[in-house]
């Protein structure tokens, strides 16, 4: 048997250690690839805003698995329950394993208080992308966002229940339902809307990219529930 | 007082997908680089048949009383082009930079569509960066 006797066999697949994971990618291949998933995404939409929605789509396809992958990896299978630890889980931990480095800020947004932001100076996919001018205020760090955002859980959350109630009208079941669908989907359990921004910055010819995460109303009753 | 006077890069079929000049000698209308640019791709590919020498890759050189020009050709065919003072020395490393540049900055870029002009401002910045890196340390030496 080719291979045979090289790697060590194990018997059940859930007894294999699981890989430390902190080989590096190579720059280009990853620009060229991210670039061909912008140019793809792009012969299939209409208009900006509807690329933008598939690139985060994407992202989130990704965010999902990243999610599952630290928990496990460096978490030791817990997951964090309050919301500035998981925004700065989000912030240093899945930063670091994604770009190799921790973002450059946190902050918490100053007119509202559902809003926190994670700012990076130079985003890796935006690295070597400049946007077309006729293109106004589009971001490939949607993909990003995708991959931060918990959104999703939220539109199909209600979309279930539209599906549920024509079905059914037994309002605990529906409820269950409801919950259970969105954990899974939600992820960690914080549903909020995520949006990549360009924001200026002086004296400087770029200007730096900041993720707007907005959480949904629930996850801050929830918050003052658990004091 | 510049070193360089204009860059151009031309694709493979011998469009010019991007000009810019530096410093006031040898600016020229836009038809007139477009023209000149074709010129030379057709001059290169003459060239290359002509040559007495095995295996030749066209012009690389090509030096005038008042200007010299220095010309490299990616493995793809597209040329890039500088036209310089005459003994302007160092001009084959900056055409190297210069296509890494494009490389990075333009190949990467999903929304540059291949053998069309280049706009795209991460390159006219890095560019002109590299550019102006050239400039100085051919002040200080």
């Amino acid at each position: 048997m080719i291979g045979a006797g090289k790697i060590k066999q194990y018997a059940n697949v859930l007894d294999k250690p699981l890989s430390r994971g902190r080989q590096e990618v190579s720059l280009s291949a990853f620009a060229f690839l991210f670039s061909e998933l912008v140019q793809y995404n792009q012969t299939r939409v209409d208009n900006i805003a509807e690329l933008e929605r598939r690139l985060e789509d994407a992202g989130y396809a990704v965010g999902a698995r990243v999610l599952e992958l630290l928990c496990h990896r460096e978490k030791g299978n817990r997951r964090e329950t309050r919301l500035l630890g998981i925004l700065s889980f989000v912030h240093s931990t899945v930063w670091k394993v994604l770009f190799g480095k921790v973002a450059d800020s946190l902050e918490k947004g100053t007119e509202h208080e559902d809003e926190y932001m994670i700012s990076e100076k130079e985003l890796l996919v935006n690295r070597f992308i400049s946007i077309p001018k006729d293109m106004g205020t589009f971001n490939c760090g949607a993909f990003v966002a995708g991959i931060v955002k918990v959104r999703m859980g939220y539109d199909l959350a209600v979309f279930h229940w539209l599906f549920v109630t024509s079905i059914s009208s037994n309002w605990p079941k529906l409820n269950k339902l409801l919950f259970l669908e969105k954990g899974v989907l939600d992820g960690a359990g914080f549903p909020a809307v995520v949006t990549a921004h360009f924001v200026p910055v002086e004296g400087q010819h770029r200007p730096r990219t900041t993720i707007l995460i907005k959480f949904a109303e629930e996850v801050l009753q929830r918050e003052a529930r658990l004091g | 007082m510049a070193a360089i006077y204009s860059l151009f890069i031309v694709n493979k079929s011998g469009g010019l997908i991007f000009y810019k000049d530096y410093g006031s000698a040898g600016r020229m209308e836009t038809n007139d680089s477009l023209r000149l640019a074709s010129l030379w791709h057709s001059m290169h590919a003459i060239s290359q048949q002509l040559s007495p020498t095995v295996g030749c890759n066209g012009i690389d050189l090509l030096q005038a009383d008042t200007f010299d020009l220095h010309c490299f050709q990616s493995l793809t065919g597209t040329k890039f082009f500088v036209v310089c003072e005459p003994g302007a020395q160092h001009m084959e490393g900056l055409l190297k930079v210069i296509y890494e540049l494009y490389t990075d900055y333009v190949l990467k870029n999903p929304f540059y569509e291949m053998e069309m002009p280049i706009r795209c401002e991460l390159f006219d910045l890095n560019l002109s960066q590299a550019i102006q890196k050239d400039r100085v340390s051919l002040f200080g030496r």
